[in-house]
């Protein structure tokens, strides 16, 4: 019971940290067409998440390991049944990653443009597809009892899941705006600042009738009702996008991040604790769920697991902070000229 | 159509295709790592040149490496759903530790290396690709440790109508994983070496860097003698364990039908699985097999026969890809221990060189047979004696594989072209001039 309770919400928190640092790099991608006017801009958009982007999507790998490691049965249904939005995502991770690696290595302007157009397309098509699955995730999927799933690809585009497709769209795109303010400076920084003071209204928005949507929509809300406490995730997450604004017209960036970030995270847990103890609700009936107590691991596997997680974790996010750290500060012209830049 | 068979191509080209980039990726981070120690002790540009060379067409395959592999990660979900379900306790376990103690290590260093060198001290930068080249083995050890299971599951029990861990333990030190990975990892070191042998030797030959590129051929040159015997050694050892867990994998490979004494090595067979013989059999050794297998040149070993038809891999795959590997894994030896003869005039050894620059391609070749001996030789089992392939897939429609597939072979087809593009580019271009 515990020990899946505790995996249950490990789970959450490593889908919380991919998209709370991947994010940015799904959100800067996605501007790259739009702020990227000259091929200094676009370098500089890309040079602002070069080292980190990488060891950012290892979190993907991490979250998907441990859903396979701790709930394989839900590894199993989940992935085979959105199996056609699942590879739309990996092929675009792909196009995204060899993107960074192979734009500067022809100097041809041709070249370029293919590998631009990979960049947004790479950077778009998951963050809007995490959010149209998880949606449908809060809102429950038409699988039958041998986790058979009916439906398509288009059974996952109603309403309320490209609802979440658009508030994970606008959550990384300002995210991202947010970081290349940070990482950036002259015209390019004013443009980030600019369209990230311009989308923050619009986030806003999204964000309330996604709130609004899901008490129709989903149960999400039945955990909360039953433990009012909970909403205090709600009423962080809701302060810290305030806060992103607030932090915005002061020009302190890096805090207006830092509260985007936890916007992010404080999304996610509202899904996860809605979702509790479920991790894969079927639409045909809850008999049919995936819960963390009829699709985990044995109590051995989970608990070696935990093991590995305790040790290894702090020591992930020991050295990630590190490299960030290692990689703060603007990126300027100048590092632009090292032959290393992309 | 059949989505076992869709699936299964998939799943083929997939690896096959990632497998391309990893092997190279593991053998050229300690070489790099190796000539930068060599800069930061000696403080002799030329070495830097060397490991940015070196670094260079290293990250092209890097990152060819790690896009392809997360694909791989997501098909066991997508694509074999009840084989995740049914092992996932155990076999999800080894991959989630994989991302978790090493990869995630590689990736968060990789990005330090590349754009680091002027915010970390020479030692540093140099220690760096050491833990890149360090987690990137140790990856390794944790996906051919997952795969070791498939062909030898221990340590579990069947509950709940699936397998469960009882001995972890037992999982991460049975001789199958430990072996598989000393061979695996060792030919991923002989490819690196090839491929730095061989692309040096194309600048040798056009008189080019002559300084550099006689240093990389000769770190390279030791780095593969050294491993290039170990594969092989290793391969002869493997041997001995596949006979005893997997006689149908070992039958197939050698293509023996009947189980005999003094069962023979065939230099070359032709089988003929419909009729459960060899078509054709040249220079037979009698008694070969035995010996290496159970060190008993009258010691009985098993042919396909011995075992029901829809038990049996696919025999002409099987054999071929084994005869081939092998017959390279000897060809490696020989030429690295030749060019340890010629290891202080190799600018005066033309044909040497040119055999050497015509070899890359084939450690490549060797190491994709060295995986299809594997993985099609355990069929029809998706694990051995636990579960077959065909039990293993899952419940989707094989127009959704069909589709999926042809995107892979579509999307791949043109990486692969491009990737190899920037690297034949990069590798003919050859280093930076020297700055003085």
């Amino acid at each position: 019971m515990v020990l899946q309770t505790i995996w249950f919400f490990l789970w959450g928190l490593l889908w919380a940290l991919f998209f709370m640092t991947d994010g940015f790099d799904f959100g800067i991608g996605t501007l790259y067409p739009f702020l990227g006017k000259s091929d200094e801009d676009k370098r500089i958009m890309i040079n602002s998440i070069g080292p980190l982007w990488d060891g950012n999507e290892v979190w993907l790998i991490t979250a998907g390991g441990v859903t396979f490691a701790a709930f394989p049965t839900v590894y199993a249904v989940m992935f085979s049944s959105l199996y056609s939005a699942l590879m739309l995502i990996l092929f675009a991770l792909i196009l995204r990653g060899v993107s960074f690696e192979f734009r500067g290595k022809v100097d041809d302007p041709r070249w370029r443009k293919v590998w631009d157009t990979c960049i947004f397309i790479g950077s778009f098509t998951p963050a809007l597809l995490f959010g149209v699955a998880f949606a449908n995730i809060f809102k429950g999927i038409p699988i039958d009892h041998n986790g058979i799933y009916h439906g398509t690809l288009f059974t996952l585009l109603n309403p309320y899941g490209l609802l979440g497709g658009v508030l994970f769209v606008m959550l990384f795109l300002v995210h991202g705006a947010l970081w290349l303010a940070i990482k950036s400076e002259g015209d390019i920084h004013e443009r980030a600042s600019a369209i990230a003071n311009k989308l923050w209204p619009v986030l806003l928005g999204v964000v309330v009738i996604f709130l609004i949507a899901s008490r129709f929509s989903t149960r999400l809300y039945d955990n909360y009702v039953a433990h009012p406490a909970f909403f205090l995730v709600i009423l962080v997450t809701v302060f810290a996008l305030l806060g992103i604004k607030f932090f915005l017209a002061k020009k302190a960036f890096f805090k207006a991040w830092f509260a985007s970030a936890l916007t992010i995270v404080g999304a996610t847990f509202f899904g996860v604790i809605g979702l509790y103890p479920t991790l894969f609700p079927s639409s045909l009936s809850p008999k049919y769920s995936l819960t963390a107590f009829n699709a985990s691991s044995s109590p051995l596997t989970l608990k070696i697991m935990l093991i590995v997680v305790i040790l290894f974790i702090p020591v992930i996010i020991g050295y990630q902070v590190w490299a960030y750290n290692l990689f703060k500060g603007k990126v300027t012209t100048d590092d632009l000229a090292h032959e290393e830049a992309y | 159509m059949d989505v076992v068979l869709l699936s299964r191509l998939q799943f083929a080209a997939a690896t096959m295709f990632h497998f391309l980039f990893v092997p190279f990726t593991l053998g050229l981070s300690f070489l790099v790592a190796y000539m930068e120690t060599k800069y930061v002790k000696t403080g002799d540009e030329t070495y830097l040149r060397m490991t940015k060379f070196w670094g260079k067409l290293f990250l092209i395959n890097f990152a060819l490496g790690v896009v392809t592999g997360i694909t791989l990660e997501f098909q066991f979900g997508t694509n074999w759903s009840r084989y995740s379900a049914y092992v996932g306790d155990i076999f999800g376990s080894l991959l989630a530790i994989e991302a978790t103690v090493a990869f995630f290590l590689e990736s968060v260093l990789i990005g330090v290396w590349i754009f680091g060198w002027r915010k970390l001290s020479k030692k540093a930068h140099a220690a760096v690709m050491w833990l890149v080249a360090i987690a990137g083995t140790l990856s390794a050890v944790w996906i051919l440790i997952a795969n070791a299971w498939m062909q030898n599951p221990v340590g579990f029990t069947i509950r709940d109508g699936r397998a469960e861990l009882v001995d972890f333990f037992a999982v991460i030190s049975q001789k199958f994983a430990i072996l598989k990975f000393i061979h695996t990892v060792s030919a991923a070191y002989v490819l690196g070496a090839f491929f730095v042998m061989g692309v040096s030797a194309y600048h040798l030959l056009k008189k080019k860097n002559i300084e550099l590129f006689t240093r990389s051929f000769r770190i390279a040159l030791v780095f593969g003698l050294v491993f290039s015997l170990i594969v092989v050694i290793i391969g002869d050892l493997s041997g001995v364990i596949v006979a005893e867990k997997q006689p149908t994998k070992l039958a197939a490979m050698e293509s023996l039908w009947e189980t005999t004494t003094r069962a023979p090595v065939y230099l070359f067979a032709l089988p003929d699985e419909e009729n459960e013989k060899n078509k054709i059999e040249i220079g037979a050794i009698p008694g070969l097999l035995s010996l290496l297998v159970f060190h008993d040149i009258d010691a009985e070993v098993r042919g396909l026969n011995a075992f029901p038809r829809e038990e049996r891999p696919p025999v002409l795959i099987t054999s071929f890809a084994f005869k081939g590997m092998v017959g390279l894994g000897f060809y490696f030896v020989l030429v690295t221990i030749i060019g340890w003869f010629k290891r202080n005039r190799l600018v005066d050894s033309p044909k040497f060189l040119k055999l050497m620059l015509l070899s890359i391609p084939l450690p490549y070749i060797a190491i994709e047979l060295g995986w299809v001996v594997a993985e099609v030789g355990r069929q029809p089992w998706i694990v051995y004696g636990l579960m077959k392939t065909s039990d293993a897939v899952s419940p989707i429609a094989g127009s959704q594989v069909l589709i999926s597939l042809i995107a892979f072979i579509l999307v791949y087809g043109l990486l692969g072209a491009t990737g190899f593009y920037l690297i034949y580019k990069n590798a003919k271009k050859g280093p930076e001039p020297a700055v003085n």
